[in-house]
């Protein structure tokens, strides 16, 4: 390559030209190289602080006690098992009606105008601000119930699982190869039998990491439930009742004065996050033996 | 068609709970065909209720307001005066800064993948990128407020308010008291979260531009860059300006990591150092505390318009990535 360089290149001005050429290549390339590492080191730098400041926190009692009046020692229980109650209840109510929405697309009307606006709609709902399902939620749930509730809670988070599950089912479905359908209809079956016992089968995994990363991201989230379940300082079980949630909690105590609660809010962003990425990397290793095959 | 089938079976003597079992597949057929429609339906009917609740719980802000809400800068829950020109300044200001940042690290970090990185180390990389995306906006919030505005308040601040300070324009932008929360501090922040989703974008249309056209390239004997910039690039350019408007989104309708930094001021500076406040912010913030019709529906409004921003800059990033996808496909 040099050499090559070296004999067709003999003239001073082309020589000099050569070497800018060369040095331009460099100068890009090592920019490239600096905006990884840079890209990378934001994410060690939040780790890394969240190990450090949440790590010393974690103890029995974070996951025995409820969360304390300010200037106490406490826990989070009651943040935990409502964050879990909600996600659960937000997952089991939002899966469902993705799934079949991903199953209509793919299935029913794989290039009708129909999915194609569907698709397209859901896109934006996936990308749309989640603080803007939280007033919806408020105008068509909590308005009219008159009150805060964990039911709105989950129903604002179901919202979120929905378009999560809805891509992930549909490009799954469109994976699955037309000669298992047609195989199944030569054997007399019936669509919806097809879809479910042949189709469902073989994208099975590729839907289950839908589904973890809907969970994934919907753990997270703050925005929708700050005006729908709202928090509660105490124990509860109550779908009816504002319930507590670890990012409501961490919202809450991060910004107070008292340095018990700002531990606390640490050592519960720590949880979080290492059950966000968790469940991340549980999703990736669940799709990638199947697409390596 | 099915009918036919039937009666047809019917008369050639197939015993009558065979048919019986295959009339109900027949209805069990159908009414799956329809739940499914039915769930498809309802992601439409989500986004129009969406904006019809919107819609209703705003109207009595711009019917008190008018459109003056738009173009009004005050923000007064005691007097009940209220309009959306800081928080709309907000939120535009933080997404420019976010931009600013995470594109050119981005579209850095996407050459890197694709033409310069050794396989072995693709895969880690894009694990990463991904980690990142996957944090939740509230742990980025409570590490921008204890880490990182501390950090840039003693150190970057005061750094650039010395640096500009005497340059003529650029001074007044860079000044005043270092506080480190504000309207850069959430810049900064928006752009570290964007920065996963620029980047997975730009990679994945960077692996559209067919290897020939790069290969080409070479044989002429361009240097990297030169493909990059000359080749690549310009193939790609839709696909990259889709997913910088993908970004775009999420950076306007982020919450929680802005209301952590961004120290809810209702006011429009000159300076980006100094706290300000965005739609999402607002919202935030005040909602449960809003007491009285007109503050809550003020606040609706401020969702309104944010829904319709992000609404406008999705659609136009998801019309550019299916053309980049319908010319990826040719």
């Amino acid at each position: 390559m040099a050499s090559l360089g070296n004999s067709a290149v003999s003239s001073p001005t082309a020589q000099s030209l050569y070497r800018r050429r060369r040095r331009g290549n460099g100068i890009l390339l090592s920019l490239s190289f600096a905006a990884t590492i840079f890209g990378l080191a934001w994410l060690f730098l939040i780790l890394a602080a969240l190990l450090w400041q949440g790590f010393s926190g974690l103890s029995p009692a974070i996951f025995t006690e409820m969360t304390p009046p300010p200037g106490e020692g406490g826990g989070l229980l009651n943040a935990i098992v409502g964050s879990l109650i909600m996600t659960v209840a937000g997952v089991v109510i939002g899966t469902p009606i993705g799934i079949l929405a991903g199953t209509y697309m793919a299935e029913y009307g794989r290039h009708n105008q129909l999915s194609n606006v569907v698709r397209f709609i859901n896109d934006i709902l996936l990308a749309a601000p989640s603080i803007v399902i939280g007033l919806f939620v408020y105008e068509v749930v909590v308005a009219p119930m008159g009150h805060f509730s964990a039911f709105a809670g989950s129903i604002a988070l179901a919202i979120l699982v929905i378009p999560v599950v809805v891509r992930t089912t549909e490009d799954m479905l469109n994976l699955v190869p037309n000669t298992l359908r047609e195989a199944s209809a030569a054997l007399g079956l019936p669509r919806s039998v097809m879809i479910r016992k042949v189709a469902y089968r073989a994208a099975m995994s590729g839907i289950v990491t839908g589904v973890l990363l809907a969970i994934a991201r919907v753990s997270g989230e703050t925005a929708p439930l700050l005006f729908t379940a709202l928090n509660n300082q105490f124990w509860s079980t109550d779908p009816n009742a504002p319930m507590s949630s670890l990012p409501v909690t961490i919202f809450q105590f991060a910004l107070s004065p008292y340095p018990e609660w700002q531990k606390l809010a640490w050592t519960g962003a720590l949880l979080i996050t290492v059950a966000v990425l968790a469940l991340n990397i549980v999703a990736r290793t669940f799709l990638s033996p199947r697409t390596s095959k | 068609m099915v009918d036919a089938v039937m009666t047809g079976l019917r008369s050639t003597g197939v015993d009558s709970s065979k048919l019986k079992r295959m009339s109900r597949l027949r209805s069990g057929d159908i009414l799956f065909n329809w739940v499914t429609f039915a769930a498809a339906l309802m992601v439409l009917v989500l986004l129009g209720g969406v904006i019809i609740s919107l819609i209703h719980g705003s109207i009595p802000a711009f019917q008190t307001f008018g459109l003056g809400f738009l173009t009004t800068q005050s923000w007064n829950p005691v007097t009940e005066k209220f309009g959306a020109l800081a928080p709309i300044y907000g939120t535009v200001v933080t997404s420019i800064i976010a931009l600013v940042i995470a594109v050119p690290v981005g579209i850095g970090i996407a050459i890197f993948l694709t033409e310069l990185c050794p396989p072995w180390l693709k895969r880690p990389i894009g694990v990463a990128i991904e980690l990142l995306a996957g944090i939740p906006s509230i742990i980025y919030g409570i590490w921008g407020l204890f880490v990182f505005a501390p950090f840039f308040q003693t150190t970057i601040q005061p750094f650039l308010i010395g640096l500009f300070g005497d340059v003529p324009g650029l001074s007044s932008v860079f000044a005043g008291p270092p506080y480190g929360i504000g309207v850069m501090t959430a810049g900064i922040i928006l752009a570290i979260m964007v920065l996963p989703f620029i980047t997975s974008i730009t990679r994945d249309v960077f692996d559209t531009v067919p290897p020939v056209l790069k290969e080409a390239t070479y044989g002429l004997g361009c240097t990297t860059a030169e493909v990059v910039t000359k080749v690549v690039l310009p193939y790609s350019r839709v696909g990259v300006i889709g997913g910088i408007m993908l970004g775009l989104g999420r950076a306007l309708g982020e919450t929680m990591a802005v209301t952590f930094v961004i120290g809810n001021a209702h006011k429009i500076s000159a300076s980006i150092l100094a706290p300000g406040t965005t739609i999402s912010a607002s919202i935030a913030n005040e909602f449960t505390e809003a007491v009285g019709d007109l503050y809550t529906s003020s606040l609706i409004a401020l969702g309104l318009i944010l829904f319709v921003i992000t609404f406008i800059v999705l659609a136009a990033a998801r019309i550019m990535l299916a053309r980049m996808n319908a010319k990826a496909g040719n």
